[in-house]
């Protein structure tokens, strides 16, 4: 018995180009060895195989995950395609094939090895967007509220919700250093696009005033009796630490380490 | 004076206020500016590790009792100052705005008399909600003595109100807070329990009935500087819980901020953390494990071990209750083995029904062993040399070393070579 050829999948880094993978992956009956990107250097030993992004065939696919399996599952591969977990193209397709296999139980299993590994990334990735929810600092520039985040996941997505919600009224900047890309937001519309850089205008007098004042209360408000850093930093990872406010001096470029200890 | 100094000052003076939470209501932005999210929201943690969720701070310090235990008595030399509402209305939104907070925190000294208080911060609260449309998580301390009326008022404005126990005890309130009295603080109490149920009653009824204080009530009280044992401290929680329907109850341990000869000396004075910590862990068994105060502590033992937290404690008193198998056992019997919490008991009931768990899938599942493996079997099976362990055996295995010991100090630690005679 001859092993079916496996494919190195070839497409544009999009979620509609993926669900397009595997739409493709099923209608030719192979199974993908790997994904990786067009403009990806490196070589492998698989044929390659390069799919167009076709939203029409990706929103079936879409489709089908909630109609056919469960709305929690269609949510667990959308969610899983924003997490940093390596090979998550491979990860995501085994566990997608799983799902139409076992249906919407797939998600209780949490033993399997294609289910583990996605909900390990996947809490990751819901952590990491509750933390930035509170992590997130503004800075009036202008009128316009912006702020930058360096985080492991892309969690823009996730937090688009909350901060458009808690904010209706302003107009918002929120850029992700690490992926390279920006919500923005203005009263009843939204976006997140690719930005390549951002370089913020110096602060206001009233700006710099309230960096301030929060800056004393931060300190004020601890306990010198009860000083506990590896406290702070279980709960606050020093990562989080360089783009908040508490922990910057002003005429400081916003991204250095500048932690007080 | 400065707006700056004044933050200081009364942000100073509040952080003795344990409860920073934001949690226990859902709220979506409303076109004005705020939203609240039920499970709360921590912005930033302070150098002393607590959560730093909402702006914590007193309208004013000026107070006209004398408690002995706190830092703004009146016969304290501290600096002075007060906010006016507007002030605290505009810091309050342009830090909301920046995202440094998810909310106010607003508590006050008794200045001229409780009523008063209640309304300068009613005035406050009034120019958040109305004047700026501020939708975010208010948290407000209802002053003991004030008019019902206006009491209800201020829970109308906010989304928890919490009154301070402070002390464990009628007798301790009488020693060192001679201007409170224990129905002064269970009065107003009891009023935010029923407005709360009524208003809840209510909303069932029509939509848009006013809410008040939809996230509960909560309170504190500082352990250590009396003599109360931890069992009584417990079986007041618990009765408060049950009684009082309060969302949590905060322990705050006792930090030297007085020379009165009525509380411990200041002079090498260690606040009892470790005790708090137990006390926290023992709280949660309480609301969240289905633990009784009795099973935890009972007059022969009236204080926690420190060594061991409190569910390992109980684990130990009761071998006939282990081992637990994982494959078989209620979401209440898994809860009460030690290392599991809610979160590993809901995967494990998820997972099982997939097919039976062995301790590699536990482990693949993201529980923690390393105290859970000795009271678990699955499928019949103990987990690798965890196998008839005695109770004693397991105490060395599960007992925490004490702050500046070795773990070698454990009493009944067996020693090679016999105590000479």
């Amino acid at each position: 018995m001859s092993q079916p050829v496996q494919f190195l999948y070839l497409y544009d880094g999009s979620f509609a180009g993926f669900l397009t993978c595997v739409f493709e992956s099923y209608a030719r009956a192979e199974e993908p060895a790997c994904f990786s990107l067009f403009d990806d250097p490196r070589t492998a030993l698989w044929p390659e195989r390069a799919v167009e992004t076709d939203r029409e065939k990706a929103e079936r696919v879409y489709r089908s995950l909630s109609r056919r399996i469960s709305p929690e599952v269609q949510r667990w591969v959308r969610h899983g395609f924003l997490t940093c977990a390596p090979e998550k193209e491979r990860r995501l397709y085994d566990f997608i094939r799983l799902a139409y296999r076992a249906g919407p139980a797939v998600i209780r299993d949490l033993t399997d090895p294609r289910v583990a590994p996605l909900h390990t990334a996947l809490l990751h990735l819901w952590k990491e967007a509750h933390l930035f929810q509170g992590f997130v600092r503004f800075s009036d520039q202008g009128g316009i509220l912006c702020g930058q985040i360096s985080p492991k996941n892309r969690v823009l997505p996730l937090l688009r919700p909350h901060f458009c919600a808690r904010f209706p009224r302003e107009r918002l900047l929120l850029y992700d250093r690490t992926h390279r890309e920006a919500l923005l937001y203005q009263p009843r519309q939204w976006a997140i696009l690719p930005m390549e850089d951002l370089q913020l205008a110096d602060p206001s007098q009233e700006e710099l005033a309230y960096r301030q004042l929060w800056r004393r209360f931060y300190d004020t408000i601890a306990i010198r009796e009860r000083e506990n850093p590896r406290c702070r930093m279980t709960h606050m990872p020093k990562r989080y630490w360089d783009d908040m406010t508490e922990f910057q001096t002003d005429g400081a470029a916003p991204g250095t380490a500048l932690a007080r200890t | 004076m400065e707006l700056l100094d004044k933050l200081t000052i009364l942000a100073d003076a509040a952080k003795y206020d344990a409860a920073c939470t934001s949690s226990g209501v859902g709220r979506a932005g409303r076109g004005g500016m705020g939203s609240a999210l039920p499970a709360g929201c921590c912005h930033s943690f302070s150098a002393d590790g607590r959560c730093i969720s909402l702006l914590k701070v007193l309208m004013t310090n000026r107070c006209r009792y004398d408690c002995a235990y706190c830092v703004n008595r009146r016969s304290n030399d501290v600096p002075r100052a007060a906010f006016t509402p507007r002030e605290l209305c505009e810091l309050t939104m342009g830090f909301y705005r920046r995202n440094y907070i998810e909310g106010l925190f607003l508590s006050s000294a008794v200045l001229r008399d409780p009523d008063y208080t209640t309304e300068q911060m009613i005035a406050v609260l009034t120019l958040l909600r109305e004047g700026c449309g501020f939708g975010g998580y208010i948290h407000a301390k209802a002053i003991p003595g004030a008019d019902p009326l206006l009491t209800h008022r201020l829970g109308l404005l906010c989304d928890r109100l919490s009154v301070n126990i402070e002390l464990p005890s009628q007798r301790s309130l009488a020693l060192l807070a001679p201007d409170k009295t224990r129905a002064s603080i269970l009065g107003p109490m009891e009023q935010i329990r029923d407005g709360v149920a009524r208003s809840r009653q209510e909303l069932v009824r029509y939509r848009h009935a006013p809410r008040f204080a939809p996230a509960g009530q909560s309170t504190q009280m500082i352990v250590g500087a009396t003599p109360e044992t931890d069992l009584q401290i417990l079986r007041l929680s618990q009765g408060l819980y049950r009684r009082y329907q309060l969302k949590r109850v905060f322990y705050s341990a006792y930090m030297p901020v007085s020379d009165s000869n009525l509380l411990p000396a200041r002079q090498g004075f260690r606040p009892p953390l470790l005790r708090e910590h137990r006390l926290y862990q023992a709280d949660w068994l309480l609301r969240f494990y289905h633990f009784d105060a009795g099973e935890l502590l009972d007059e022969d033992h009236p204080h926690f071990d420190p060594r061991l937290d409190p569910k390992c404690g109980w684990a130990l008193r009761h071998p006939e209750f282990f081992p637990v198998e994982v494959n078989r056992a209620d979401y209440e019997a898994l809860l009460r083995v030690p290392g599991l919490g809610v979160t590993s008991a809901r995967r494990i009931l998820a997972a099982r029904r997939a097919g039976p768990l062995t301790f590699e899938g536990l482990k693949t599942l993201g529980v923690v062993l390393k105290r859970a493996r000795y009271f678990l079997t699955c499928s019949g099976r103990c987990a690798p040399g965890a196998a008839r362990l005695r109770p004693e055996d397991l105490f060395f295995r599960l007992a925490d070393p004490l702050p500046g010991q070795s773990a070698g100090a454990l009493p009944g630690q067996l020693s090679l070579f016999p105590p000479a005679i």
